[in-house]
């Protein structure tokens, strides 16, 4: 077994208003300095080792993540 | 006239949807997410709601259901289909039409009447009503803001592939007031409003989503 992280993005053309909740609260909470945030998605997956690096990226390309707004990473990680 | 409304695991307007499709003079026939059957119906229509509790993203998971592949194909063959909604969010994850359905600009949950300008009459789906009319129906949704890349929402707007606008203030940050969008061929529309819900002044702000469902029947009997 291998563990994946994909890690997926809002792309930075398009309005993220959660991450601007985040960082309009942070200021509100005694937090100065933090002068932006952005929320994405973290995903972590157990895959069989013969799941292989094409596989990955048509799992992370056609689901996890949404081309039209979103970037992602994949990478492997030690389990 | 038969017309095929999806009921998904969380979708919530399929009743009112089959109720329009029958007040239009049409026999609504259900149709259910795991089944790859569209039961021979001449039209489909994917309802709002909330489908697999919009885990994910709002209509990622919905797009694999076994009866959107059947949707998929019946489309490329030229079927109506309509989206509302949470039903556009999965047209648009489908690639049934381009571009995504993001958080509301201002993080609230829209629930208004709302009025549309009718900017596309020559769809499957707005026939009955006149160019640049201006309608009243129900917004409710909270990812409702359409986004598009600039060359996507050229082509939209150069080829009047933008079938409703917002009037009146735009709502939710969708792009260029887009409230709703068409195929290349007129047979697909989705729309983040409610046409189903303003069918008969007892029970909607009005009756202009009526005109929706009229124009399918129009659609239908005349091919």
């Amino acid at each position: 077994m291998a563990r994946v992280v994909v890690d997926v993005m809002p792309k930075p053309e398009i309005l993220d208003p959660q991450g601007q909740a985040v960082a309009n609260a942070l200021p509100r909470l005694g937090f100065a300095g933090v002068t932006s945030v952005r929320q994405g998605k973290h995903f972590e997956l157990e895959v069989a080792d013969d799941v292989d690096d094409a596989t990955l990226a048509k799992i992370a390309e056609n689901f996890l993540a949404n081309p039209v707004i979103e970037d992602w990473v994949v990478r492997r990680v030690e389990a | 006239m038969r017309v095929g409304v999806i009921t998904f695991p969380g979708t919530l307007d399929d009743v009112d949807a089959s109720r329009a499709v029958a007040y239009a003079g049409g026999e609504a026939v259900a149709l259910w997410h795991a089944d790859a059957d569209l039961k021979g119906v001449d039209a489909v229509v994917v309802p709002g709601g909330f489908s697999y509790g919009d885990y994910l993203r709002a209509g990622a998971i919905a797009r694999f259901a076994p009866v959107m592949g059947e949707v998929v194909e019946a489309a490329k063959r030229g079927m109506p289909v309509l989206g509302i909604c949470n039903g556009f969010q999965i047209l648009c994850e489908a690639h049934l039409l381009p571009g995504a359905l993001t958080r509301n600009d201002k993080l609230h949950f829209v629930c208004r009447d709302q009025w549309l300008k009718v900017e596309n009459n020559e769809t499957a789906w707005t026939t009955r009503y006149d160019e640049g009319a201006e309608i009243l129906v129900p917004l409710k949704s909270g990812e409702g803001g359409y986004q598009a890349d600039q060359a996507t929402l050229d082509e939209l707007e150069g080829e009047g592939r933008v079938v409703f606008r917002y009037a009146g203030g735009n709502p939710n940050g969708s792009r260029n007031d887009i409230a709703g969008i068409t195929s290349a061929n007129g047979r697909v529309v989705g729309l983040m409003p409610h046409p189903e819900h303003a069918i008969d002044a007892l029970t909607g702000p009005s009756d202009d989503g009526l005109g929706i469902f009229l124009s399918l029947l129009d659609a239908v009997v005349s091919a």
